[in-house]
């Protein structure tokens, strides 16, 4: 008997929620290994800018869609760090889910494509699965 | 708050060398699509979907990592090729580096290719090698998945700082002076550090949803051990 995955995909959702609209306000600011990596050789101040020397990073250019309102994980205009960085992640999550959710709901197997045990098609009716389809 | 860049920028590679791994991601992300939709049901779907949320809001989480100055996050390879296997992870990890470079101007959007190589193709391809050898040799208890689930990350994240680094030798825009070796150096003692992290997040997150919902574990239900109902020989793990 196969059990229908939605409330554990419910539950995981608003896990999710909370990391990227509550606790992503206390994760490092540091610069990340790839960054940090790509900085060796030069000297960068306090906003770690580049000052001097000379890295791989000093090419870097700015992003097509640097003026984006949720670009750097933040909503523009909201002024309250803490409300921006959360606000962003919650919406990042909601986006994620709805366009990878989206494209693999589309892209499923149909209960139709598959022929069902007795070797006609199981049907379109989404709830009624037939046992031993897994997979 | 400055910028929060994650992944490559634009600048750091050059145009021609992006634009080769942006038909080379395309490609493979289309072979995926395919091999990935005979996994794809009524049940994988939205755990995809959730996972691919997960996997956004755990990569905001930029944690220390114990050397000065620097911080690591997960990349996810390795948690989505467990649950949802290879093909769906590796197009799960893809979704959420477009949705970044797209939305948030996280990693350039010409250099989507290049983070798409690394982390969603390089990433869950190493992770998936190793955890399907690990489950058949490592004791299926809590344990072994938990192992079986840090090494793969670890892994993961070194191998995929890897391919930065051998892209950077096709097309670095900075002349690093012959010194490729250190750029491969630094890169690979940091991301050993982030690995540890991604070990922890990725061996915690699948032993809590294998103690849930054991039957949503793609890799549970995909390299069954010897006693797999029908005789198959061993090899077929990689669907």
């Amino acid at each position: 008997m196969r059990k229908r995955s939605w409330g554990f995909v419910a539950a995981g959702l608003l896990v999710a929620l909370l990391l990227a609209g509550v606790v992503s306000n206390y994760a490092s600011s540091h610069p990340d290994g790839l960054d940090s990596s790509l900085l060796k050789g030069c000297t960068v101040n306090a906003d770690d800018e580049i000052t001097g020397g000379s890295c791989p990073a000093q090419r870097a250019r700015d992003h097509e869609l640097a003026d984006s309102p949720l670009a750097d994980y933040g909503i523009r205009g909201v002024d309250n760090g803490f409300l921006s960085t959360g606000l962003s992640g919650v919406v990042g999550v909601l986006l994620t889910f709805a366009v990878g959710g989206g494209l693999f709901w589309l892209l499923r197997r149909r209960p139709a494509d598959t022929p069902g045990p007795d070797g006609r098609p199981a049907g379109h009716d989404d709830d009624r699965q037939p046992a031993g389809t897994v997979g | 708050m400055e910028t929060l860049a994650m992944h490559i920028s634009n600048g750091i590679i050059n145009g021609p060398v992006a634009g080769v791994f942006a038909a080379v991601a395309l490609a493979a992300l289309t072979f995926c699509v395919l091999r990935g939709r005979r996994d794809l049901d009524d049940r994988l779907a939205p755990m995809a979907g959730l996972v691919a949320a997960f996997i956004f809001a755990v990569q905001m989480l930029n944690f220390p990592i114990f050397t000065a100055g620097v911080s690591g996050h997960l990349l996810g390879g390795a948690l989505a090729a467990l649950l949802v296997g290879p093909w769906v992870g590796a197009l799960c990890v893809s979704v959420v580096l477009i949705v970044q470079a797209l939305v948030f101007g996280d990693g350039g959007v010409a250099m989507l290719g290049l983070n798409i190589t690394n982390m969603a193709l390089l990433g869950t391809a190493a992770a998936y090698l190793l955890i399907a050898g690990l489950l058949r040799v490592l004791p299926r208890t809590p344990t072994g998945l938990a192992v079986t689930a840090f090494v793969s990350a670890l892994v993961s994240v070194v191998v995929a700082s890897q391919g930065f680094v051998v892209q950077y030798w096709l097309g670095g825009t900075t002349d690093l002076g012959g010194n490729l070796a250190g750029l491969a150096g630094t890169m690979a003692g940091v991301h050993l550090l982030i690995g540890i992290g991604e070990g922890l997040i990725t061996a915690t997150t699948v032993a809590t949803v294998a103690k849930v919902r054991p039957d949503l574990v793609y890799a549970l239900r995909a390299l069954k051990p010897a006693t797999a109902p029908a005789p198959v020989p061993a090899v077929g793990g990689v669907r």
